[in-house]
């Protein structure tokens, strides 16, 4: 059975995160261990509270080097919400450097929607790897515009067109939650999972 | 772009779904996994799940049940009902929700809203204001309706998205088990004086008053005596709603 490590970075919806794989047919578990995570078959960075508090977790865990080594060594790893947001360089949601896997800065959406935005949304994709097109369940105020041109982004649109998830040879980032996104978001894992 | 959320309610006692008429005179109409699985498969785009009797004696039951719930949805479920202090909101997130509902707790000890917030985020917080018509506002009732506050309702939902509520269950009392429709007078204000999604709830008994709700401002619209009688899935609702020109998730 494959199983999934599961950084901890906080608790918020871990167990709809297990959940979700749990009906991948796959296991997973938490763990906050930099060696297990630079071991693991699989890993996957959720999103819980503020880029601060995302980026100072990671930190006081010492788990940085780990994560940057798994994506730049193209390790199945995937990250959901905040985690999307961690894998880029700095936030306007506050201080605090992040992974930098991306050179972007996280922008806040604009007063001209309701913040934060809660509920689903269309996903365009190109549907040349994990990503395809769909509804998605969304719950942020934070979002990145662009992505790197080595990574295939999926587009949604709120106030402006925002990324909606990325994705690179066997990582894939979700703006999105898959794991609440319905059939559609657990097939999305399903096919993480499955390479 | 974004779709309105159409939201079914389950009113969980001891285990068990219930749906009064302003919470009086409770019947049991099933289990809650059950009906929420049947609501994801009818298209539900979030499920709230209301503890009406939540004690403190009745936690364990409420966690079973999130957990049974949480292990046949792949939507988002919010839970409401008991919940006192930041150990109750993380218990129930850790059961498997994944937002936290608070009312009566947050009116007495607003900063519950700033703390919950701070430590599980925006995302996790919601905040269900119970508002009552008076002559000229709304103000804001708590204890199942029973108990008036003295708050005004508009003015407690801007503090509540203030201090971290990201998004307002906002419940019209005169209209909670009318069947007549939203309180749309409150829907409208209260979406123009905050940025955060108010979700609609309390009088829903047609598509019609759906959309009305979603005209008037409100983001989500949640309903539950016009789905648990089964004369309409949400399917059918968001059928007729798409025809009324509004977006939703096919």
């Amino acid at each position: 059975m494959k199983r999934v490590a599961i950084c901890s970075t906080g608790i918020a919806n871990i167990a709809s995160v297990q959940a979700g794989f749990k009906r991948t047919g796959a296991e997973s578990f938490l763990t906050e261990d930099a060696d297990v995570l630079a071991s693991a078959d699989y890993v996957m960075l959720p999103g819980v509270g503020s880029f601060n508090a995302g980026v100072e977790r990671i930190d006081s865990l010492g788990l940085r080097e780990a994560l940057i080594e798994r994506i730049e060594s193209d390790k199945p790893t995937m990250a959901i919400c905040l985690g999307l947001q961690l894998l880029s360089e700095e936030s306007e949601e506050g201080a605090g450097v992040g992974l930098g896997v991306l050179p972007q800065k996280v922008e806040r959406f604009t007063d001209s929607v309701r913040v934060p935005q809660f509920g689903w949304n269309q996903v365009e994709a190109r549907g040349s790897g994990y990503l395809e097109a769909g509804w998605a369940y969304f719950a942020n105020s934070y979002c990145l515009r662009e992505v790197p041109a080595e990574w295939n982004p999926a587009y949604a649109t709120y106030d402006d067109r925002f990324v909606a998830a990325i994705e690179r040879g066997r990582v894939l980032a979700c703006q999105f939650h898959p794991e609440l996104s319905g059939p559609w978001g657990i097939a999305l894992m399903k096919r993480w999972l499955e390479g | 772009m974004l779709a309105s959320r159409i939201i079914p309610c389950l009113d969980v006692s001891n285990g068990r779904v219930v749906k009064g008429i302003k919470f009086q005179g409770l019947r049991d109409t099933g289990d809650p996994a059950d009906l929420g699985g049947a609501y994801e498969a009818q298209g539900a785009d979030e499920l709230v799940f209301l503890d009406v009797s939540a004690t403190v004696e009745s936690r364990d039951t409420q966690l079973d049940t999130v957990r049974k719930v949480r292990e046949r949805m792949s939507i988002p479920i919010t839970v409401g009902g008991g919940v006192r202090k930041v150990e109750d909101a993380r218990a129930l997130l850790e059961a498997g929700a994944d937002k936290v509902s608070m009312n009566t707790a947050a009116v007495l000890n607003p900063e519950l809203i700033t703390e919950v917030a701070e430590q599980f985020g925006r995302q996790c917080t919601v905040v269900a204001v119970d508002a009552k018509r008076t002559e000229d506002s709304w103000e804001v009732v708590v204890s199942g309706g029973r108990k008036p506050t003295g708050k005004d309702a508009l003015d407690w939902i801007e503090e509540a998205a203030n201090r971290g509520a990201g998004e307002i269950l906002l419940t019209s009392w005169d209209q909670d088990g009318t069947r007549s429709g939203y309180d749309l007078d409150l829907l409208k204000a209260a979406s123009e004086r905050v940025q955060v999604p108010i979700i609609a709830s309390g009088g829903a008994a047609s598509s019609q008053h759906l959309f009305e709700a979603l005209q008037a401002g409100a983001d989500a619209v949640l309903a539950a005596s016009i789905f648990h009688d089964g004369d309409m899935t949400v399917g059918d609702v968001k059928r007729e709603l798409a025809e009324m020109g509004v977006r939703v998730r096919p």
